[in-house]
């Protein structure tokens, strides 16, 4: 079910919106989502793994990072930086036990609470995707630019990637990230099966994946 | 001899466009990619580069990436072949 909560941001407290599957339980899973469009590619999976774990035993939240999905803050006031200010406050706010966060999510999620960590990638990885679709498009409209000048550019003044108004300080982030590790564990798609959603240029679902996440997350969480 | 970097290929293509495994194994040599499948637009071409790129362990620089090289399965997997063998 939705529900708000209050997320600290530039002018003060926002209420951000997260998919909550709460009944006051011991275990309470935070997930924290990827960056980007994998966000949206993974969001049948991951709702679909809160209902399974919701049926294990396990609550569980998905909150809107600051200015993705139907955040009421700015994408373009966005950092690394404050991605993890407010997942933290997320964490707190929900009361959150454990953690997953799923590939970009793994910059960006509270280190300070055990869980898992679903294929992590660099941030630099996340970056250069993101460059080389907008030289592809320019290439298509017969137009000329470069990964490397575009990069400099935005690390001094943001850049506009995929629809997506980056702030300087988010491009400089990511360009230097490596997913956080406090000793979270890493799942790997092949522990799993199926294919990579988040990959997917359709989103797509995966009852089966799902079903294994949940098992894997309950079944660790419990011991 | 099976060849490894096909069947990498194949499973990565159904990763990024969601064809089943099925379509997938049905690729020929001639099957069209880029401009043939509308789900291939320049977020998903970014998207497939990059893993091509973490799974053969391979670096694709931007202006080799062109229509040609994208247009076929068998264009596409020969500039993957040629890549590893240079590396």
């Amino acid at each position: 079910m939705p529900a708000t909560w209050p997320c600290p941001g530039p002018s003060g407290l926002a209420d951000e919106y997260a998919v909550l599957f709460d009944r006051a339980r011991p275990l309470r899973l935070l997930i924290v989502p990827p960056l980007f469009e994998e966000m949206n590619r993974t969001r049948r999976m991951l709702v679909e793994t809160q209902r399974l774990l919701d049926g294990f035993g396990v609550d569980s939240m998905l909150p809107d990072l600051p200015g993705c999905n139907e955040s009421p803050q700015a994408f373009a006031a966005q950092s690394l930086g404050s991605w993890r200010d407010a997942m933290a406050a997320a964490a707190r706010h929900f009361a959150a036990t454990h953690v997953l966060a799923v590939r970009g999510g793994a910059l960006v999620f509270p280190t300070s609470l055990p869980g898992w960590v679903l294929e992590p990638l660099k941030g630099a990885a996340i970056l250069r995707q993101l460059l080389r679709a907008r030289v592809l498009f320019a290439k298509e409209a017969g137009r000329e630019e470069n990964s490397g000048d575009l990069l400099e550019h935005g690390r001094n003044h943001g850049l506009e990637l995929a629809g997506y108004r980056l702030s300087a300080a988010l491009v400089a982030g990511l360009d230097a990230a490596l997913h956080e590790d406090e000793g979270q564990r890493v799942i790997r798609l092949s522990d799993l099966g199926g294919s990579a959603l988040w990959l997917r240029s359709e989103p797509g679902e995966d009852p089966v994946q799902s079903a294994a996440l949940a098992r894997l997350i309950a079944g660790e969480a419990a011991t | 001899m099976i060849d490894q970097t096909d069947t990498a290929l194949r499973s990565l293509l159904n990763d990024v466009l969601g064809l089943g495994t099925a379509r997938a194994a049905a690729l020929t040599a001639d099957s069209g990619l880029f401009g043939a499948l509308p789900e291939l637009d320049s977020m998903a071409v970014a998207g497939l580069l990059t893993e091509i790129e973490d799974r053969f362990d391979v670096v694709i620089e931007d202006d080799e990436v062109d229509g040609e090289m994208l247009g076929t399965y068998g264009k596409l997997l020969a500039f993957i072949h040629a890549k590893r063998g240079a590396a």
